[in-house]
């Protein structure tokens, strides 16, 4: 029989090998539910792994499903850090993307550098607004982050619904609940012709390089990372604990906001009552996939943004429902948890003890 | 495995070649334990023996991976607590596990699982009183002293008529007159033919109680001794293994000059179960360390957190550092005004375990040794203090980049001192300065405070080990329910009349 017995140090090569186990885990599990389901494992790969990133334009999708996933997972990893816990980035998404898109619709027609702008500061200050209520009942009435935010998520998307089925709708939309296509000042410029691939990729290296600094060099991160692993030290040290749980909860609410901006003015182009495949959520397995490390998120981001591309490519080909995304993204995640035990144990062979 | 042990069919108890090993250290190496009827047996060792893995061994909390136990001369498996019990072994523990909210009796049933009933009520009242352990059944336990609350632990004990009675560093949490009481009662149940497994290390205690001491030093047993004959000194040295090096005298460096003033100074308990700081005032002088001694538990924690500007005192106190208020500043500001301060807990308050002693360098001296450039931490920096706290405190570790974790007790109090004291601070205050320390490491870090009051800074040391504050301090108070008593010089005050102090009674006018 085999047990596990706790090592005298958390092991650091398992900290980063965990997640390559989880992902190689994942994708044995996968094939072999593939296999079950009488699918050919080969086209199922194929279909799955490969097509999608085949190809010039299929990179550059990657890119546009990595971007909102990179922003997030970032902020919610400084957020995690800090013991933190948003679960509600997806409605501070929407919120972004709800003010933003106001803002858009405000300045339809006029042809101005400084709509982008406009529509981006309106974006972050969406998603803090809506990050800032779950921060204000925390640090007043303690109340838990975790079930305000999610339940916010849930606000804020019938919010959207009413928004784009009344006040923001399209006049000339025959009804439909959608809002008019943004006017092209409010479009993201693209970086690669032919291609969706948006600004919003570079503004996310950019934020990873941020996070990195701000985790590992500045005196907030710092704080942050020792109010996560000891609060007590934290308050010895004087480092503010409201002050802290304010930051990270705006810092990943104004990432989720400006990831929202992004999507509604780039590969939508305008406001529809969903707009986002849960990206708020996927950035949690991002986060944690990441190891909470600014560069580990971005690795992590496209990693998962293949898993929303193999899942539409899987539907295209293979007739296999939409639904394989979430049981990839479910099955990764759980092998994750599975095997972070491994950094604090080793698996050994159970001897009889002698007597 | 047969051992023969001719002496064991005398003995109540006999543990042979008991070895256990733990993730990264043997903490027991074939050590043997022998017990006999009505004998008061002291288990003696630094922290980090292993003291504690023989007694969990004996009591069934864990398993031995070599050895054997016999009981009576037969060999016995105690597999759990519960065949312990059954055998006849209790154990007195350190900590306590009792529910505040009960009452005396149910806490008794509920430990025994039996009913609270009028039959338990009797027994109680029957046992305390035997035993000269006052102890009114149907007290709330929230409203017991320490002292009181151990006293309930030993009559569950009691109740169980036992054969062993094990007790786990009983006397760290009573006052001196407390002690006595205690030790009436042991030797009273010693005389009834009860074995009494005794775990300290406080040498005077042995002495005055014990026939017998087995002596454990990483994890090996090192000696027996019989404690009459030798003298404290030479068990300290079997204990440590090395010679001790002698006291320095103390000499005062107190300079009349106001430091630290605290005024009115009050903070109202958190919850049910927190002391409230009531109008403590103090004046510490430069170049003075000034002692405040009391039972765990009397607001010793609070009192610090009010001074490390972690909690905020109510309106009306007063913090007065170098002539400047603080009461409302925060730490990052008190400390760059001169006060620094050693909570108790060293592992998640005064050191994040998860972080290597480079980072936990920043925690506090980031305010006083520029650590930081263009906004930047700087790595180098805070490594140089942490290379430089390592060497001259003698921490041993394998270098600034270990995890605070991964430290002895000791070790890491003396880095953690040490990196209040490098900061050069005008006021220190450290709590339990030496708790859970070894001789030798509790000895470097009462030098470097000595060093630094006579570098003329300001120290108070808050702590429940009266013999370092009478050895250590120019003046003692003591604080009792969160009230500070009057502070007397120590060298015209009495260990007896400092536990009068800590018990909240006043002394009589001039001593």
């Amino acid at each position: 029989m085999i047990r596990l017995q706790p090592r005298a140090m958390p092991s650091k090569l398992m900290g980063y090998l965990a997640p390559v186990i989880a992902l190689c885990l994942t994708l044995l599990s996968g094939l072999i539910l593939f296999a079950l389901l009488g699918v050919p494992i080969g086209e199922a790969f194929h279909a799955f792994f490969i097509e999608p990133v085949s190809t010039l334009y299929g990179l550059s999708e990657l890119g546009v499903k990595a971007a909102p996933l990179i922003l997030i997972g970032v902020g919610l990893s400084i957020g995690f850090r800090a013991q933190v816990w948003n679960i509600g980035a997806e409605g501070q998404l929407i919120l972004g993307g709800i003010c933003g898109g106001a803002v858009a619709l405000y300045f339809y027609e006029v042809e101005a550098w400084y709509v982008l702008p406009l529509m981006m500061l309106a974006g972050v200050i969406g998603g803090m607004l809506w990050a800032a209520i779950p921060a204000l009942l925390k640090t007043r009435f303690n109340a838990n982050e975790i079930l305000t935010s999610l339940m916010l998520t849930y606000v804020a998307g019938l919010l959207l619904s009413f928004l784009v089925h009344g006040a923001l709708r399209d006049p000339d939309g025959y009804n439909f609940p959608e809002s008019r296509l943004f006017h092209d000042a409010a479009l993201l410029p693209v970086i690669m012709e032919g291609t969706r691939l948006h600004i919003g990729a570079i503004v996310a290296v950019f934020v990873v390089v941020a996070g990195w600094v701000l985790l590992s060099r500045t005196m907030l991160g710092f704080a942050l990372k020792v109010n996560g692993a000891a609060p007590r030290a934290g308050a010895y040290a004087g480092f503010g604990q409201k002050r802290l749980i304010w930051f990270s909860l705006l810092f990943t609410g104004g990432l989720a906001g400006l990831a929202g901006l992004f999507e509604v003015a780039g590969p939508i182009g305008q406001l529809l009552p969903t707009i986002s495949p849960g990206y708020g959520f996927t950035a949690i397995i991002v986060a944690f996939l990441g190891r909470l490390h600014p560069v580990g998120v971005l690795f992590a981001g496209l990693v998962m943004a293949l898993s929303y591309l193999g899942g539409e490519s899987a539907q295209i080909t293979l007739n296999l429902p939409v639904a394989v995304t979430g049981v990839f993204q479910g099955l990764l995640l759980f092998f994750l948890l599975a095997t972070d035990v491994l950094i604090n144990f080793k698996i050994v062979r159970n001897v009889r003890r002698q007597l | 495995m047969s051992v023969s042990a001719p002496r064991s069919d005398t003995q109540l108890v006999s543990m042979q070649a008991i070895s256990k090993q733990y993730p990264g250290c043997l903490a027991n190496d074939a050590v043997d334990l022998n017990l006999g009827a009505g004998e008061i047996h002291a288990l003696l060792g630094e922290n980090g023996a292993g003291k504690s893995t023989l007694v969990k061994i004996l009591y069934g909390l864990l398993q031995c991976d070599s050895g054997h136990i016999e009981w009576n001369g037969e060999r016995v498996n105690i597999a759990s607590p519960a065949v312990a019990r059954d055998l006849g072994i209790a154990m007195v523990f350190q900590h306590f596990s009792l529910f505040d909210s009960l009452t005396v009796l149910e806490n008794i049933a509920l430990g025994m699982a039996v009913d609270a009933d009028a039959t338990l009520h009797l027994r109680i009242r029957e046992v305390s009183e035997r035993y000269g352990l006052p102890l009114d059944p149907d007290r709330s336990v929230y409203t017991l002293s320490v002292g009181e609350r151990q006293r309930i632990e030993i009559v569950r004990c009691l109740l169980q008529d036992p054969r062993l009675l094990i007790m786990d560093e009983p006397t760290s949490v009573l006052t001196p007159q407390e002690v006595n009481e205690l030790f009436v009662t042991l030797k009273r149940l010693a005389s009834e033919g009860v074995a009494i497994l005794y775990i300290s290390h406080k040498l005077d205690e042995i002495k005055a109680l014990c026939d017998k001491a087995t002596i454990l030093r990483d994890g090996k047993r090192v000696a027996s001794a019989d404690p009459a004959v030798e003298s404290a000194r030479s068990l300290a040295a079997l204990m440590m293994g090395d010679e001790l090096s002698d006291v320095e005298p103390r000499s005062s460096s107190a300079i009349d000059t106001a430091i630290m003033q605290l005024s009115k100074l009050n903070y109202p308990a958190s919850d049910s179960t927190g002391i409230s700081i009531q109008d403590v005032n103090l004046e510490l002088k430069q170049g003075e360390l000034l002692g405040i001694a009391g039972v765990a538990g009397n607001g010793q924690d609070e009192l610090l957190r009010l001074i490390a500007g972690e909690v905020m005192p109510s309106g009306g106190s007063s913090i007065v550092v170098k002539g400047l208020d603080i009461t409302n500043s925060g730490a990052g500001v008190r400390r760059t005004q001169g006060l620094c301060c050693v909570p108790e807990e060293r592992l998640g308050h005064a050191a994040v375990p998860s972080m290597s002693l480079t980072e936990n360098v920043l925690l506090t001296a980031h305010h006083r040794m520029s650590m930081t450039s263009l906004g930047l931490v700087s790595k180098a920096a805070s490594r140089r203090f942490a290379n430089e706290i390592i060497e001259k405190f003698n921490v041993q570790c394998s270098g600034p980049d270990a995890m605070a974790s991964s430290l002895s007790g000791g070790n890491l109090q003396k880095f953690i001192v040490g990196r209040e004291i490098l900061q050069n601070p005008d006021v220190l205050v450290v709590s339990q300065p030496t708790w859970g320390v070894d001789a030798g490491a509790a000895a470097a870090i009462h030098k470097a405070l000595r060093a630094l009051a006579a570098s003329g800074s300001a120290v108070l040391v808050i702590s429940q080990d009266l013999d370092e504050l009478m050895q250590l301090c120019d003046r003692i108070s003591a604080l009792c329910a969160g009230r500070l008593s009057q502070t007397y010089p120590t060298s015209e005050v009495t260990v007896q009349q400092v536990g009068l102090l800590m018990g909240g009674a006043a002394l009589e006018a001039s001593t």
